[in-house]
């Protein structure tokens, strides 16, 4: 039995049949006709089917065309894209190389003219090496006993006091021992108040501690500290640093409760040491005028 | 049944509507025997034949009628085509049902015949609803009458219920 799903289904005979018919008449139909601006249907139907197809065939055509056109730019744009980002990679390079040059010639510009100012026969040198680890602070500088540096020589900084030459030395190498090493130690005086004490290194937020100032001492917050020149090293009014807390000593534990529990910040940056001054004259005399450089 | 009995039916009901039928009952006369011939078609015969056999029939009638050839060629062929697939599913043993049938049919052939003018903005032929129903009428009773006289031969009914004739589902 036929069911009327199996009659109108196109993929039988029937189905099929029924179709060409129809569309044969519509197509005989279509050759008579004319449309009121006298254009055959056939005519007009064939060119509107026809013309839609080239229509889609050239936008097809076309499409693929620009898709081709556009990768082979996209190739070309590519190759420049890297060409380009080398081309920037290279100029950022150059960029920094200018930048620390020219960083590098103001910071030996800064060390001359702090040079100048110096009455003391000094050498400057080069940090070539940090020990950065927290118990020993030391840097290595490019200068040795070939020219001429000894140990227990003051080291400076256009800033204020680095350290001290401490051996054994290289013929062209020395190593240094910063301030804020926990095994260093400074006289040093409020330049403010001329309280003297000594400036030892510290672990800790504020790496320098100023001992042995009395609870008498007027200290404040903000006050420069110096060299004292007590220990025989260091010239004296040198800036080592800024007090940045003060406390009362309170007999607590190991404090004796007659000292101050002072904290200062260094005024170098031992962090970004480049270049340095070594006064090369053992116990080099106390500033002229008696004040700080 | 055989192409050429088909094709006799259709073309005996072309010279019947263009010779005989205007002379004996003259040209105001609303029937379609080529129609009822399709109609009949249809009903004995399997949809293929039905809607070739009114595809002809419909593009005969077009060129000597000098319309549009093709329109009842159309018209023709979807009722062919739709009274067979009644027929697949209906068996209509009594006269009042085949009356309906070929009333209806006559009425589907209008309707695509008159739309299909319509749409394609050509002159349409003078056409009323009473016509319409006039010409469905007397299609009805002369496809009616005609299955009666057939009757009345069975052996040529029978040859033609043979063939490629699908069983129907229901009997009406």
């Amino acid at each position: 039995m036929l069911s009327p799903e199996a009659v109108f289904d196109i993929r039988r005979r029937t189905g099929f049949i029924l179709l060409a018919v129809l569309t044969a008449q519509i197509v005989l139909i279509s050759a008579q006709v004319r449309f009121d601006s006298g254009v055959p249907v056939i005519e007009s139907v064939t060119f509107g089917f026809f013309s839609g197809i080239q229509r889609l065939t050239f936008g097809f055509v076309d499409g693929v065309g620009n898709m081709w056109a556009r990768y082979s730019s996209l190739q070309s744009v590519a190759e420049e894209n890297t060409l380009l980002r080398q081309q920037v990679a290279n100029l950022q390079v150059q960029l920094q190389n200018e930048r620390a040059r020219a960083h590098r010639s103001e910071s030996l510009q800064q060390l001359l003219n702090f040079r100048k100012a110096l009455p003391w026969s000094t050498v400057a040198a080069e940090v070539i090496a940090v020990d950065a680890t927290p118990w020993f602070r030391t840097v290595t500088i490019a200068r040795g006993a070939r020219d001429g540096l000894q140990t227990d020589l003051a080291v400076l900084a256009p800033a204020g006091v680095v350290g001290r030459v401490v051996g054994p030395l290289g013929a062209n190498a020395a190593k240094v021992q910063l301030l804020v090493d926990r095994n260093a130690a400074i006289g040093a005086m409020l330049e403010r108040s001329r309280s003297t004490g000594i400036v030892t290194g510290h672990v800790g937020d504020l790496p320098l501690r100023f001992d042995y100032i009395s609870n008498l001492a007027d200290v404040q917050v903000g006050d420069r500290v110096v060299t004292s020149g007590s220990e025989g090293i260091y010239p004296k009014g040198y800036l080592i640093g800024v007090v940045e807390s003060v406390q009362m000593g309170r007999g607590l534990y190991q404090d004796s409760g007659l000292y101050q529990d002072i904290g200062v910040r260094p005024v170098v940056d031992f962090g970004a040491l480049e270049d340095v001054l070594v006064i090369t004259e053992r116990r080099p005399t106390d500033l002229p005028s008696g004040g700080t450089q | 049944m055989k192409v050429s009995k088909v094709a006799f039916i259709v073309v005996f009901a072309l010279v019947l509507q263009t010779t005989l039928i205007p002379y004996l009952v003259g040209s105001g006369v609303p029937l379609d025997l080529v129609l009822v011939a399709i109609v009949y078609l249809a009903m004995t015969t399997s949809p293929v034949t039905a809607l070739l056999s009114g595809a002809a029939g419909g593009v005969i009638q077009d060129t000597l009628s000098g319309g549009i050839i093709g329109v009842s060629g159309i018209a023709k062929t979807i009722v062919g085509f739709s009274v067979a697939l009644v027929g697949t599913q209906i068996i209509v043993v009594r006269s009042f049902p085949r009356f309906v049938i070929f009333f209806g049919a006559t009425l589907l052939h209008a309707s695509v015949f008159l739309g299909l003018y319509s749409m394609l903005v050509a002159p349409i032929p003078n056409s009323s609803v009473s016509s319409v129903f006039g010409e469905a009428l007397g299609n009805g009773l002369v496809g009616a009458v005609l299955f009666e006289l057939l009757r009345a031969l069975p052996r040529l009914r029978w040859r033609g219920m043979s063939g490629s004739r699908i069983k129907p589902r229901l009997e009406w």
